[in-house]
């Protein structure tokens, strides 16, 4: 659904659900996700129907992600690191970490 | 590591025209500043990324034009000044007190300001139409903040609708990146021509804005990007986007969309003032909450002040004076000019705000978002992250809830993750017209902290560091047992 403009520089690479995705350093895992063609970036608790980013400016919290092994991450808002793992977050999201 | 800021005289809070301009000035006249702000580089949404975009990318500085190209000088003016910076931080609370919660890199913290202010700026105002939660629609801001963050747009077939100068300055972007866009539904309530019209004596003062809004609709003429007054609108597709359908001339129209974009204005970002519960007022011309603060933007809470968009939806250019006011402000309050000094120093910045206003006037009844954001149909979704639908709210009010915070605790709307932040707006509308109150006796949801998420985590160990900074005993040199 989008294109990067130009595609210099894609020298980060980030997984999503073990896939590899490359971004540009600076990009938000948002950006990077929907530049790589990605729609589905949660389910909803209620319905487990798909959502992706509306809003990209941390308000609608519609792009939540499990981040490096943590639930309810604002994917907008987090720049990529080399090597960050990423995973669609189903529902609740799940909490490893606790 | 970043090193936790236990305390400074001034905290800004959001980095965008407002938040530096302020910031500059306060550090310049000596107070001791802090700026923390989510994003990872300087100039807010409307800057956003102005640093990066300014140094390279010929292709990106054509798309998003010249006003754009202005926030350079106040991202370089911040950071010549000496202010501290927090990029990449969420405040997770403010107190009256001044203290704020920080998280950071995974860590949370408590730092105690002298003065606060809050720079937080707009939000699109949430546009709930039928099929507004599918993959496949979002704000038009968000297209933008992705041409400027990331030079990411749209490859597929794209539909523009809503109402408001920054419908047509996307669109235009959008088409000069090359997008396919297939095009745009005005929802505003008067044409072009009215508009056109009731700018006329507007004309002397504003002319450079007025043509440019002007060439943004010629380019989009010119390109062929089908145009239609239109209302109702709906997404429609089963678990995206698959089309846009719309009442226009008389009849039912249905395009077929990948994207829909969509912007009926902005409103103020309220999240913190509303925590504070400061006293707020609802502005019927702009169809929003903001809070309620003097000529230097000071709030009805004692130490904090909001300066920009987040006071009122008046623009960049009047957010960069509105910061520099609320600077100077502080900077009196704290000791460092006088009285006499910041009222004379404070002449330019309020003629320049006074100036903006008249224009705001004119954009604030040409596109009135009135009908377009009060039609919510019954099975259209208000509250995305709980999808409470307005039918259901519409039940819970004829069985007698009259309190937006009964509404919100037995419908669970307003209890997501966004924490109200989509449908505080649209609930309150919704109640109003359903109750036929007016909207300032439905008010406004009551917030809870942490205004952000925090992880459990990082919130225990906050705890531990709290006990930690009690005051710290003084440190003698030598001997440790001679420590008093």
């Amino acid at each position: 659904m989008f294109r990067r403009l130009w595609a210099d520089d894609l020298s980060a690479t980030i997984f999503l659900d073990g896939r590899p995705v490359l971004c540009r350093p600076g990009d938000s895992v948002a950006a990077a996700l929907l530049a790589a063609g990605v729609e589905r970036f949660r389910t909803t608790p209620v319905s487990g129907a798909d959502r992706m980013p509306y809003c990209m400016i941390g308000n609608c919290f519609d792009c939540l992600m499990e981040i490096d092994g943590q639930a309810d991450r604002q994917a907008c808002l987090v720049t990529v690191a080399e090597g960050m793992q990423v995973c669609s977050q189903f529902g609740t999201g799940s909490f490893g970490t606790l | 590591m970043t090193v936790a800021r236990t305390n400074c005289e001034l905290a800004i809070v959001g980095g965008g025209p407002a938040g530096l301009a302020a910031a500059a000035l306060a550090a310049e006249l000596g107070v001791e500043t802090v700026l923390f702000d989510e994003q990872p580089t300087p100039g807010g949404q409307v800057y956003r990324n102005i640093e990066a975009n300014s140094r390279r990318h010929d292709a990106l500085r054509d798309i998003l034009g010249g006003d754009y190209a202005k926030g350079l000088a106040l991202a370089e003016r911040f950071r010549r000044s000496g202010a501290g910076y927090e990029p990449l931080t969420a405040i997770w609370q403010v107190s009256a007190g001044g203290k704020l919660g920080v998280s950071q890199n995974g860590k949370a913290y408590l730092t105690k300001a002298g003065r606060v202010i809050l720079a937080t700026g707009a939000m699109e105002r949430p546009f709930p139409i039928p099929g507004w939660t599918l993959p496949g629609v979002m704000g038009a801001g968000a297209a933008q903040t992705l041409m400027k963050a990331s030079g990411i747009v749209p490859d597929r077939p794209t539909i523009i609708a809503g109402s408001g100068p920054l419908t047509y300055l996307v669109a235009f972007q959008l088409l000069t990146a090359g997008a396919p866009l297939h095009g745009i539904i005005d929802t505003s309530e008067k044409g072009l021509f009215e508009t056109g019209l009731a700018a006329l004596p507007l004309l002397s003062s504003f002319a450079g804005d007025l043509l440019k809004g002007l060439s943004w609709i010629v380019a989009l003429g010119k390109a062929r990007v089908p145009f239609f007054r239109g209302r109702n609108l709906a997404a429609e597709g089963v678990s995206r986007l698959e089309a846009v359908s719309f009442d226009s001339g008389g009849r039912r129209h249905r395009l077929p969309a990948s994207l829909l974009l969509v912007h009926e204005g902005v409103v103020p970002n309220n999240q913190i003032t509303a925590s504070l519960r400061c006293r707020h007022v609802w502005d019927v011309g702009q169809t929003a909450w903001h809070p309620q603060t003097d000529k230097w933007g000071a709030t009805s809470t004692e130490l904090i002040a909001v300066a920009g968009d987040g006071a009122g939806i008046a623009g960049a250019r009047s957010a960069v004076h509105r910061g520099r006011l609320a600077a100077l402000d502080a900077a009196c309050r704290l000791g460092r000019i006088s009285r006499t000094e910041r009222d004379e120093r404070a002449l330019p910045e309020r003629r320049a705000v006074q100036r903006e206003n008249r224009f705001r006037a004119f954009l604030n009844s040409a596109y009135h978002p009135t009908e377009a954001v009060r039609w919510l149909a019954d099975d259209t979704i208000a509250c995305r992250c709980e999808e409470v639908t307005a039918g259901e709210l519409r039940a819970l009010i004829s069985e007698g809830f009259t309190d937006i915070n009964q509404l919100k605790s037995f419908s669970r709307c307003g209890m997501g993750q966004c924490q109200g932040r989509m449908c505080a707006g649209t609930v309150a509308r919704l109640m109003s017209d359903s109750l036929k109150s007016d909207i300032e006796s439905v008010g406004y949801y009551r917030l809870r902290l942490p205004i952000k998420p925090l992880p459990v985590a990082q919130l225990a160990e906050l705890g531990n560091a709290d006990r930690d900074s009690r005051p710290l005993l003084p440190v003698v040199e030598g001997d440790p047992s001679q420590r008093i």
